[in-house]
């Protein structure tokens, strides 16, 4: 089971990577001049990609400490 | 009741009022956003329209987990109890402020000025939930604390009740046009009486004896940010933290509580007071679990019970959204009576064109009433385009479906309360006393105001992807709420109380 864990975080590496490319290309392919709707503004776009950035960056290293085995024994609670 | 009983329940009130009322703040901006739009961010108007969004953005995804980190930071040096009596000064202020302030037209730089204490609202909740948490905790024994903090889970839901009560009565008691003029103001005023009572009551309690002992021996940290999130022996908890419990919790709270109230709204077209109502009336048969599952924690354990709430909510999201969006469908119901009145007026957009609205009042043979209006252009109906540029349909369903329809929201609800109501406990647990503000505050706020705020705007996005329909926003949810599952399944562990002296 241990070593299914560790794995594992070769996929939370990728989804990390996925997640942060497919907000990436949703605003280029979103943002309108002459857009009503929030997802056609650059700003919220502008908002959301550079918080969700460092949790990207945050679900990586996740995924690094999964794969080094740093999960291996049960965490807390 | 034993002294130590009797101390814990006043521990326990000074909180969740405290919180309690800082949620009703944060929430009565969210519940007037439409009618705030109008006062202080006209639309027409660039700027103002901009300061608007930011305002919608900011205070949820940027300054809240900011405020997680300047105030847990304090709370670790300073003390729990100065610090969260310090978030309840500056949000019960802010947002008396809000209700003092004057609208756009009669004052410039309002909208700055409204954007601005919006900002400190989502900087002080940012403080505020971390040190409610953290200082229960520290006062339950260890084999209580997840029934004891449960009652701070409890304030959430019920802040949004209240401003929802709150918004309502004064709707009720006023007319329209004084709500309009001056009543919106008062669920802000209002805020200030209850915010000097709660502080009253917090100035006189004692700091955490955990936090007092720590600092009599000397022990607090000196750098808690550096602490929590620079060394990899805690960092990872954070981390665990997050993706494993509160990205999931976060998402399943605001699909429950809020996500369904937009879709009833907008998606089903359901009457707002019909929908505000009976919401109300399933969150509050809902709060009552979130004290029952923080006291199942403390028998079987916090994981299984979180685990739980994310999973059902995996499964039996579309299925629930769908019979929502089944018993608004008129498509079923058979007509009684219809009646059609068509007016004429200038096209706003265009001088030279008129428009022709037609309103169609139907009455189906089980009661429910349907109120369509579709907006057609008298331009391009000459030139053969019949369909309309505008339809607002409202239905007002008959009374005998009110129950069906709160037993759904409710289930909705008794997902969050089994994934929220055991959390703060779980958090605590998860961090040493010297740190524990900071490091549990960041992947709460983290959780419940970015990958959780984050539900509506997703929605939205995956809702115009081609092939979709009135379902497919919940994949957002879906998908965070079933990643976290997976994570917190195979990573946390299902030991109730950390061993360490906490």
């Amino acid at each position: 089971m241990n070593t299914i864990k560790k794995y594992l975080g070769i996929v939370w590496i990728f989804v990390a990577v996925a997640a942060l490319f497919f907000l990436v290309q949703s605003a280029i392919h979103n943002i309108k001049p002459n857009g009503t709707l929030d997802i056609n503004k650059p700003m919220p776009w502008a908002i959301i990609i550079i918080v969700f950035t460092p949790i990207s960056l945050g679900f990586m290293l996740f995924g690094w400490y999964v794969l080094k085995g740093e999960f291996d024994t049960e965490a807390i609670n | 009741m034993n002294s130590s009983k009797k101390q814990i329940w006043k521990v326990i009130s000074a909180s969740s009022v405290g919180t309690l009322i800082e949620w009703y703040d944060f929430y009565i901006f969210g519940s007037l956003a439409t009618l705030l739009s109008e006062k202080f961010f006209p639309s027409t108007n660039p700027t103002t329209a901009f300061l608007a969004t930011l305002a919608t953005f900011a205070a949820g995804f940027i300054v809240r987990p900011f405020g997680a980190l300047v105030f847990g930071r304090l709370g670790d040096i300073v003390g729990r109890k100065y610090t969260f009596l310090l978030t309840l000064i500056i949000m019960g202020g802010s947002t008396f402020l809000i209700g003092c302030m004057p609208t756009y037209q009669s004052f410039a730089l309002a909208p700055y000025l409204i954007l601005l204490l919006r900002l400190v609202q989502g900087l002080a909740l940012g403080g505020e939930y971390g040190g409610a948490a953290t200082y229960v905790a520290e006062h339950a024994p260890i084999n209580k604390r997840g029934y004891y903090t449960s009652w701070i889970q409890t304030t959430a839901t019920l802040g949004l009740f209240v401003s929802l009560a709150v918004i309502l009565t004064i709707q009720k008691t006023l007319s329209k046009e004084a709500f309009y003029d001056w009543g919106w103001r008062l669920p802000f005023l209002l805020s200030i009486f209850l915010v000097i009572i709660s502080i009253v009551i917090r100035m006189k309690m004692d700091e955490s004896p955990m936090f007092s002992k720590l600092k009599s021996e000397g022990k607090i940290s000196t750098n808690p940010l550096k602490e929590s999130f620079a060394k990899k022996d805690n960092l990872k908890f954070v981390l665990l933290a997050l993706f494993g419990a509160t990205m999931g919790q976060g998402v399943v709270w605001y699909t429950s509580q809020f996500y369904a109230q937009t879709f009833l709204l907008k998606t089903c077209g359901l009457e707002s007071t019909q929908t505000n109502t009976w919401l109300g009336i399933a969150l509050l048969l809902a709060t009552p679990f979130f004290v029952f599952f923080g006291w199942l924690s403390d028998k079987i354990g916090r994981k299984g019970i979180m685990m739980c709430g994310m999973l059902l909510a995996v499964i039996c999201y579309r299925p629930i959204f769908k019979k929502l969006y089944e018993i608004c469908d008129v498509k079923n119901r058979i007509e009684a009576t219809s009646t059609i009145t068509t007016s004429k007026k200038i096209n706003p957009n265009k001088a030279i064109d008129s428009l022709i609205i037609k309103t169609s009042n139907i009455v189906f043979t089980d009661s429910s009433k349907l109120l369509l209006t579709e907006t057609y252009s008298l331009e391009k109906l000459q030139i053969n385009i019949n369909t309309p540029i505008d339809t607002k349909k409202q239905i007002t369903l008959a009374s005998s479906y009110q129950w069906n329809l709160i037993g759904y929201i409710f289930i909705l609800v008794l997902f969050v309360t089994m994934v929220y109501g055991p959390i703060a406990a779980f958090l605590v647990e998860l961090f040493p006393t010297k740190i524990r503000y900071t490091s549990m505050s960041l992947p709460y706020h983290i959780g419940n105001g970015v990958f959780g705020g984050l539900v509506p705007f997703i929605a939205t996005l995956i809702t115009l992807m081609p092939g979709s329909n009135y379902l497919s926003g919940l994949w957002y949810p879906i998908g965070v709420a079933a990643i976290c599952f997976v994570i917190g399944i195979l990573y946390l562990s299902s030991k109730s109380v950390k061993s360490e002296s906490q």
